[in-house]
């Protein structure tokens, strides 16, 4: 696998929120982090990144050992993160967004930009507006642009969809696959869990920060106990 | 006649001077909204790093002068200048490196940091007052008048005359020279986005792999030539006292909040501002009014709103006012 994370346990400081978890995705496959409210989902993906001591576990990309390193290394190496909330700067073009993004890129990251406008072609005629007047959706768009910007081979999303309605979530879900096929590794936590298997190639079910049910995203889908307690029957 | 008598004299008295102090204010302000939007507190020790950096600039200024170096007619302070900005920045780095980042690194509230430069502008007067004294110190050389105000009474045939001061018109030119670079700087440099990217959201600023810690020393490095260019104008200007500066942190803050702390274009406008506000109240319209005012109209009084020893109650008004019905500002705050 490309990317892993193998037995990671750990919290903010005193009892450990996950335990002992284990995620993997290849490039160009898009997986999904799903469970109930307060499983670890994102802290799960915080773990990942480097936002939170670890008791146990370790993290690898293309074997080559992350566990140590601090978030701005991570990001360096090519894990891009996506937050749930404050993703882009509100007081900024979209453009600038952009540029921020690719801040670590040297002249050639102009070309970057014109791809994301590609994939994001209403954010190249919102270009010059300021982020914090566009519409949710539109925003995250410019969250994930610029999180693309240093072209990374992991994309991690935390709650992409989380409070657009039901039309930009699917358009959202669109984008997020043609990601995929650029061939980046993305694993995004969700709470639209049957839409978001529904994209997925594989999917973790998070319960009370433990792995509890693993599969492709059919499997789940079809899998009559996650129906009952994740999908609603 | 009587109606360009008056406007001369409203120039001479009110406008002029409030162009000169509000560029004063206005880079000071500037220095107050950039430490405040990229560290995260109300620097209280900034009116005495002006202070300090105004005491080199005269230290080498003198010095200058004692060699015989002079700069035509221009103020050899002007030359000293550039030197003083480097040791001010120097020190600023130096005090950043020992008090101020334990703070940051420790994540220590806004209100903490402000304790801590209290501290810090305790220590700084005092050694200014230590190394130069606590009189007045003048330092000024050079061609002193643009125009006199008798020579522009006979040159204009008016009974009013405008009087300019060469310092006030170098202070203005640098100042809107300055806040142009600096706008500049801070709209169109990859390094001036990220450092209004770090202001505007610091988590994201570091998963885009912009490096905080050249951020804010690069913060440092502006606040510190600030300081120092206004504090040697305002004391080219008028003349150097320690205890001005101390007293000038009041209308300075006033400016970046009334500008919306945080926003330098804000702050710029708000040392205008704050120093028109300033200067038009404690102004005594008399003479004014007696040109304009048909003579059965003519004032008795002085028709001045406040005395000039309130200058700063002027200052501390509009700050209540502002926090009151505008808490983020005329232009909109807490954006960089």
């Amino acid at each position: 696998m490309f990317f892993s994370a193998k037995n990671l346990s750990g919290g903010y400081g005193g009892v450990d929120i996950i335990h002992s978890c284990s995620f993997e995705v290849n490039k160009g496959e898009i997986v999904s982090i799903l469970g109930p409210n307060g499983a670890g989902k994102s802290t799960a993906m915080k773990a990942m990144l480097g936002m939170l001591e670890l008791s146990s576990g370790e993290v690898t990309i293309d074997g080559k050992d992350l566990s140590n390193l601090n978030t701005q290394t991570r990001v360096k190496l090519g894990v891009s993160f996506v937050p749930q909330t404050k993703n882009v700067f509100t007081e900024m073009s979209v453009q600038e967004n952009l540029e921020m993004g690719g801040f670590l890129r040297d002249a050639s990251y102009k070309e970057t930009i014109d791809e994301i406008y590609e994939l994001f072609p209403i954010l190249f005629e919102k270009r010059n507006q300021i982020v914090g007047e566009l519409s949710g959706g539109q925003r995250q768009q410019v969250a994930i642009g610029r999180a693309l910007m240093i072209k990374p081979s992991v994309l991690m999303l935390d709650e992409p969809t989380a409070g657009v309605s039901p039309i930009v979530m699917d358009e959202l879900f669109d984008h997020i696959q043609r990601i995929k096929e650029k061939n980046v590794a993305i694993l995004m936590v969700e709470q639209n869990a049957r839409q978001a298997l529904n994209i997925s190639d594989r999917g973790y079910v998070l319960v009370m920060g433990e792995n509890k049910y693993t599969g492709t995203g059919n499997d789940l889908l079809n899998d009559s106990e996650v129906r009952r307690s994740f999908l609603g029957g | 006649m009587d109606f360009l008598n008056a406007i001369v004299l409203i120039a001479n008295f009110v406008i002029v001077p409030a162009l000169t102090y509000g560029s004063q204010l206005a880079l000071g302000a500037i220095g107050v909204t950039l430490i405040y939007g990229i560290l995260r507190f109300a620097n209280f020790a900034y009116g005495d790093l002006m202070a300090f950096g105004t005491m080199i600039s005269i230290l080498i200024t003198w010095k200058f002068q004692s060699m015989g170096i002079t700069f035509g007619f221009l103020p050899t302070a002007l030359l000293a200048l550039p030197f003083a900005v480097v040791v001010t920045i120097i020190v600023s780095l130096i005090f950043d490196k020992y008090i101020f980042e334990y703070y940051r690194i420790k994540k220590s509230p806004g209100v903490t940091l402000i304790v801590v430069s209290l501290g810090l502008m305790f220590v700084l007067n005092g050694i200014v007052r230590i190394v130069i004294g606590t009189g007045d110190k003048q330092f000024f050389d050079g061609h002193k008048f643009l125009i006199k105000a008798n020579e522009f009474k006979e040159l204009t045939g008016l009974n009013e005359g405008l009087a300019i001061k060469s310092t006030q018109l170098i202070t203005l030119i640098t100042t809107v020279i300055i806040a142009l670079m600096l706008f500049w700087f801070l709209e169109k440099t990859k390094t001036g986005k990220s450092m209004r990217a770090y202001s505007n959201n610091e988590d994201l600023a570091l998963l885009s792999g912009i490096d905080p810690s050249r951020v804010v020393m690069i913060t440092w490095v502006i606040a510190s030539i600030l300081a120092t260019v206004a504090g040697t104008l305002y004391g080219l200007d008028k003349s150097f006292k320690p205890f001005t500066y101390f007293n000038n942190l009041l209308p300075i803050f006033a400016a970046a909040i009334v500008g919306g702390i945080g926003n330098p274009i804000g702050a710029f406008f708000g040392g205008f501002l704050v120093a028109f506000s300033e200067i038009m109240i404690t102004y005594a319209y008399k003479k004014v009014l007696i040109y304009l005012l048909p003579e059965s109209l003519e004032p008795t009084s002085l028709m001045q709103l406040l005395s000039t020893d309130y200058k700063f109650a002027v200052s501390f008004s509009i700050l209540v006012i502002v926090l009151l019905f505008r808490p983020n500002g005329i232009f909109k705050g807490k954006v960089l």
